[in-house]
């Protein structure tokens, strides 16, 4: 269910670190949460962000959540394809639905985020 | 609500855990939010069939020969056209003019109707109605003796008419009949809270669960899906249908909330009267209007709404309509700036996101042929 190759944050996002560049995204228990998703709202390639502090919000038919920076550094690029489609993030939210690239600014930060085995925990916790 | 009172369960509550619905708190009830999913069970009420839990809702009686009398003394329609079998959307005021609740007055015969009032309200209701009670009416608090199902869409006929002896067909809008369901006693009205042709069924709790399986059989034909407060939510903002503490409440008098015609000043004495004809001498100064996204976002319940970049109102609405695929909602505002085409301005975080005035209902349904 969550990739080995993920870290994962207590507010339900993922990073895929290659290099110096994450991909982020929102994990299938977020999409599953939230319920039908109807809208994303990304900062601007460019903007800096900062680890745990907002990155953007997702909106589903019911209710508008914050999603947050599960890294600092600056976003590279935006999933553009989520603007006219939100609902990938529902279909694909580890694959197809990644929602922004970021240049980490602080690698070191990984070190605070949840392996898989960790996060399966957690969501279990939840439920 | 006062914290730590225990949320209240329908008599359903065991058949929505089978069922796999998420809950959710409302009104102090432990609730449906969704089963299958907000969209899915939206649509599957605009063309098919859906079935809703309504227990929640609240039932009140006033009875004996004075019935009428206090029926039309604390609400606002005309109670004395009702005939028996009929059913009308009405309202309880405040003295000063602002709603108490909206509810459904039915008449079960000529002392006794039959009131049904949103769940949150029902004791607040009971209240004000008891407290108004100078006819020596009797008013019986019967919210426990019911639960409620909503039957609605296009096929809730087909669905309710396998499992009844009786004519539902011939049931007209706004009318009821005391039937039986799957071999049930039930109060059988063509009404509903979704835009939709369909039914609502008033029976004993402890029959609920056995009627509410037996429409989900009966339904399985024409594609029928339980559906939960998040779908009901999102069909009637597509009627425009009122929702109390949004559109109404102890604030909003009903020509602002554009429920004038609820009101039949021509009746007669009846609680907050005089206060609405002090606001017509006036003049109202705000009302409710639907409004269409066009920029890039979702409106959503209590975000300010700007006209011309200043401050003129807030959202009592908003979210998306997922059958017309549109992001839409409802706002008071200054009655000048309310007019159809009119662009207006929606603040969503801080960014002034522009939206147009539109006709409403946003959905309205076409007549059957």
């Amino acid at each position: 269910m969550y990739p080995e190759e993920f870290k994962y944050t207590r507010e339900h996002e993922w990073v895929k670190v290659d290099g110096d560049v994450g991909v982020a995204g929102l994990t299938f228990h977020a999409q599953q949460a939230l319920g039908d998703i109807v809208y994303v709202e990304l900062p601007k390639p460019g903007t800096r962000v900062e680890q745990g502090k907002p990155l953007g919000t997702v909106e589903s038919v019911k209710a508008v959540s914050e999603i947050y920076a599960p890294v600092s550094g600056e976003v590279i690029e935006v999933n553009e394809a989520l603007a006219q489609a939100p609902e990938l993030v529902n279909r694909d939210p580890h694959g197809e639905a990644w929602l922004v690239k970021i240049r980490l600014s602080a690698p070191e930060e990984l070190a605070s985020l949840l392996t898989a085995a960790q996060y399966g925990e957690l969501v279990a916790e939840e439920s | 609500m006062a914290a730590g009172k225990p949320l209240q369960r329908t008599p359903l509550y065991e058949v929505h855990r089978e069922l796999g619905a998420r809950m959710v708190e409302f009104g102090g009830w432990e609730m449906p939010l969704q089963y299958s999913g907000v969209v899915q069970e939206h649509l599957a009420v605009r063309q098919a069939v859906g079935l809703f839990d309504v227990s929640h809702m609240g039932e009140i009686e006033i009875r004996g020969p004075e019935a009428l009398t206090l029926a039309e003394y604390v609400t606002t329609n005309q109670v004395s056209r009702l005939t028996v079998g009929q059913a009308q959307y009405s309202a309880l005021l405040y003295q000063h003019g602002g709603f108490v609740d909206d509810l459904l007055v039915h008449k079960v015969s000529d002392d006794h109707y039959f009131l049904c009032v949103n769940a949150a309200n029902q004791e607040k209701d009971y209240q004000h109605i008891s407290s108004l009670n100078r006819f020596r009416a009797e008013v019986i608090f019967a919210g426990p003796r019911y639960a409620q199902l909503a039957l609605q869409g296009p096929r809730a006929l087909d669905t309710l008419r396998k499992l009844t002896p009786l004519d539902v067909a011939a049931i007209a809008y706004y009318y009821f009949v005391d039937g039986e369901v799957c071999g049930v006693a039930a109060r059988i009205a063509r009404t509903g809270y979704t835009g939709e042709d369909g039914f609502e069924l008033y029976l004993a709790p402890e029959a609920a669960p056995q009627v509410f399986r037996g429409l989900l059989g009966a339904g399985q034909e024409f594609g029928i899906r339980p559906c939960g407060l998040g779908a009901r939510n999102t069909l009637r903002l597509e009627a425009r249908m009122a929702l109390y503490g949004h559109e109404i409440d102890a604030t909003i008098r009903p020509p602002e909330a554009e429920l004038s015609w609820i009101v039949k000043m021509n009746k007669g004495e009846f609680v907050g009267r005089a206060a609405l004809e002090r606001l017509a001498a006036t003049g109202v100064r705000r009302k409710l209007a639907g409004f269409e996204m066009r920029g890039p976002g979702i409106a959503r319940d209590g975000y300010p709404v700007y006209v011309d970049g200043r401050p003129a109102g807030w959202v009592t609405s908003g979210g998306p309509a997922p059958y017309l695929n549109k992001n839409v909602g409802l706002c008071f505002l200054p009655v000048e700036c309310a007019e159809v085409g009119r662009r207006i301005q929606v603040g969503i975080r801080g960014r002034l996101v522009e939206a147009e005035i539109v006709r409403t209902p946003f959905y309205k349904r076409s007549k059957p042929s």
